[in-house]
């Protein structure tokens, strides 16, 4: 929506009014920009900055001083089990992203392309959990992984959550979309359905893979209530169940605690910017809105 | 049978995930289940009675209301807002929305620290309290008091920041469909740009994107959970007010009862809340419903 063709008698009033308009948004946008930055700004400056820094009454923007060591300190705490912590995330993160990618692509590929008499009673008993949140299976969820004495466990933390209705969906959405002349191609060439879908349909959508893959390392990494509760050993927290620990601890080093919380982050800033194109590219080929 | 190769262990795995729970769910309920996933004692609708006649129960629910009223339209608003801004930019347009998306990454968790322990924090090095020593105002104990409850304002303000990067992109992937011929077309018709066009063309066209970004909010404010823990417990345990269902039943069926029985009977009545409220709503806005 740029600059439209416009009745001449009132061009020059359009034309002022708008660049006064156009120059109001940039401060506008410019100002919210810096307010939501202000978090992260935060985040690190107490990271780095000294415990009296942090607690002075005389606040100040900048540190008095930076103190560099708190990255390593962080890591020595023996009551704070960082690395372990950083380990499982990564595990967590990764094995579900992975599970969640193949499981819901696979399954979103059948749905859309193999025809099959009920196909649609089991898309719609799929899309139904969607509209129960999954958050209020919590309590027999548990009950079910503890009976299955999966609780602190890497399987329990996982496998629960690989099932995600909303990446099949996704996924089922988009393949409906795929172009049907590339795998008649692979058909003329005797592939079957399974060949057909290594060969040809996955390397044709790696755009959506990684927009769906983003999405799903993100809430991996930042889940807390599942962790929470299934996590119960100090050996099976996550950085997030590691963290909340400390926030409601009765004593804590605050600047420890921001430097951890700081080194939480950097995986998923650095997934994010790598892959953050292709979930708007994603979102606008999908037709998650649709 | 090369459907069920490819759909078979996704539909397994949410069958024994999702139902199987959701089933076990509505078994324990009409059950006495302290601390034991394989009760004896049928209660009949024992339990749904006593949380329907639960005060907490029911002021858990009035809290999950209160919440959703401001937080979708607030982040309806500002994602909205935010989408039309960057996606009249021509130049920084990957930046801002990098900028506005970048929360995303962070997690309730981290964030509730940074509002908690930085932003609003009651005492003097607080940044809310610095700023309005400022303009000489006074401390305010934001997350200590309930009468005024300033605690919804670093409630409200952290999910906003969290989300609205989210739906901003949602609303961007929405705006790029709407075919530029319909802007020419109003602009022969007269129509102003700006207010008109976005009320007449840009609003009416945004409508699928719309009643999907309202379902997920709604969703997504239901499920809430990880700000009010952690923003709102601290040594203590957690207060009594402004506790959202989630963590009411978190309290109750992993608490020191451990009573599943009355936690899954709560989480059925939930459960049917929300089925009816998603179902009303899809019927309302007519959700799936393309323009023609």
């Amino acid at each position: 929506m740029t600059r439209l063709p416009r009745k001449h008698d009132a061009y020059d009033r359009y034309d002022a009014s708008a660049r006064v308009g156009r120059a109001l948004r940039v401060v506008l946008l410019i100002a919210l920009a810096l307010l939501f930055l202000i978090p992260f700004y935060l985040l690190v400056r107490n990271g780095l900055a000294t415990e009296q820094d942090i607690t002075s009454p005389h606040w100040t923007f900048f540190p008095r001083e930076v103190q560099w060591s708190n990255l390593t300190e962080v890591f020595d705490d023996p009551n704070l089990p960082m690395a372990r912590a950083l380990l499982n995330s990564t595990l967590i993160a990764v094995f579900t992203t992975l599970g969640t990618v193949l499981l819901a692509s696979l399954a979103g590929y059948g749905l859309a392309r193999i025809p099959y008499r009920h196909a649609n009673a089991v898309f719609y008993a799929i899309l139904g959990t969607l509209m129960v949140p999954a958050a209020v299976t919590f309590v027999p969820s548990f009950v079910l992984v503890s009976s299955l004495g999966w609780i602190s466990t890497l399987r329990g933390l996982i496998i629960p959550t690989l099932f995600s209705a909303f990446a099949c969906f996704i996924f089922r959405q988009y393949f409906l979309g795929f172009p049907r002349e590339l795998e008649d191609a692979a058909r003329v060439d005797g592939l079957g359905y399974w060949r057909t879908y290594w060969k040809v349909v996955v390397p044709n959508s790696r755009p959506v893979f990684a927009a769906v893959g983003t999405i799903v390392f993100i809430g991996a990494w930042n889940a807390f209530l599942w962790p929470l509760v299934i996590g119960q050993d100090r050996q099976a927290w996550t950085v997030q169940v590691a963290l909340s620990t400390f926030t409601t601890a009765q004593s804590v080093n605050l600047h420890e605690l921001f430097i951890a919380a700081a080194v939480s982050i950097v995986p998923l800033v650095v997934v994010f910017a790598a892959f953050q194109r292709y979930i708007v590219a994603g979102v606008e080929r999908t037709g998650i809105d649709d | 049978m090369w459907f069920w190769v490819f759909v078979g262990p996704f539909a397994a795995g949410l069958g024994l995930f999702t139902y199987v729970p959701l089933l076990w769910s509505v078994y324990l309920s009409f059950f006495d289940a302290h601390n034991t996933v394989s009760p004896t004692d049928f209660v009949g609708l024992g339990n749904y009675t006593a949380i329907l006649g639960d005060d907490a129960f029911l002021s858990s629910l009035g809290t999950f209301v209160l919440f959703t009223l401001f937080i979708v339209p607030a982040t309806f608003a500002l994602s909205l807002a935010l989408a039309l801004m960057v996606n009249r930019l021509r130049v920084a347009q990957a930046f801002f929305r990098s900028v506005f998306f970048l929360p995303t990454a962070c997690s309730y968790v981290v964030a509730a620290l940074i509002w908690k322990l930085s932003i609003f924090n009651g005492v003097r090095f607080g940044l809310a309290n610095t700023v309005l020593g400022w303009f000489g105002s006074d401390q305010t104990a934001w997350l200590s008091t309930t009468d005024p409850p300033w605690y919804w304002l670093v409630i409200v303000t952290v999910r906003l920041w969290l989300q609205a990067g989210f739906y901003m992109i949602l609303f961007l992937a929405g705006l790029q469909r709407i075919s530029p011929r319909l802007y020419e077309a109003a602009a022969v018709d007269g129509a102003r740009p700006g207010w008109q066009v976005f009320r007449y063309i840009t609003f009416p066209q945004l409508r699928a994107t719309s009643v999907a970004v309202v379902l997920l909010l709604v969703i997504n404010a239901f499920q809430a959970f990880d700000e009010f823990y952690n923003l709102l417990s601290d040594a203590r345990g957690y207060p009594p007010y402004a506790r959202p269902p989630l963590v009411y039943l978190y309290y109750t069926a992993l608490g020191k009862e451990q009573n599943l029985g009355l936690g899954s009977a709560g989480a059925v009545v939930l459960a049917l809340i929300i089925a009816v409220a998603t179902v009303a709503q899809a019927r309302w806005f007519g959700l799936g419903r393309r323009e023609e």
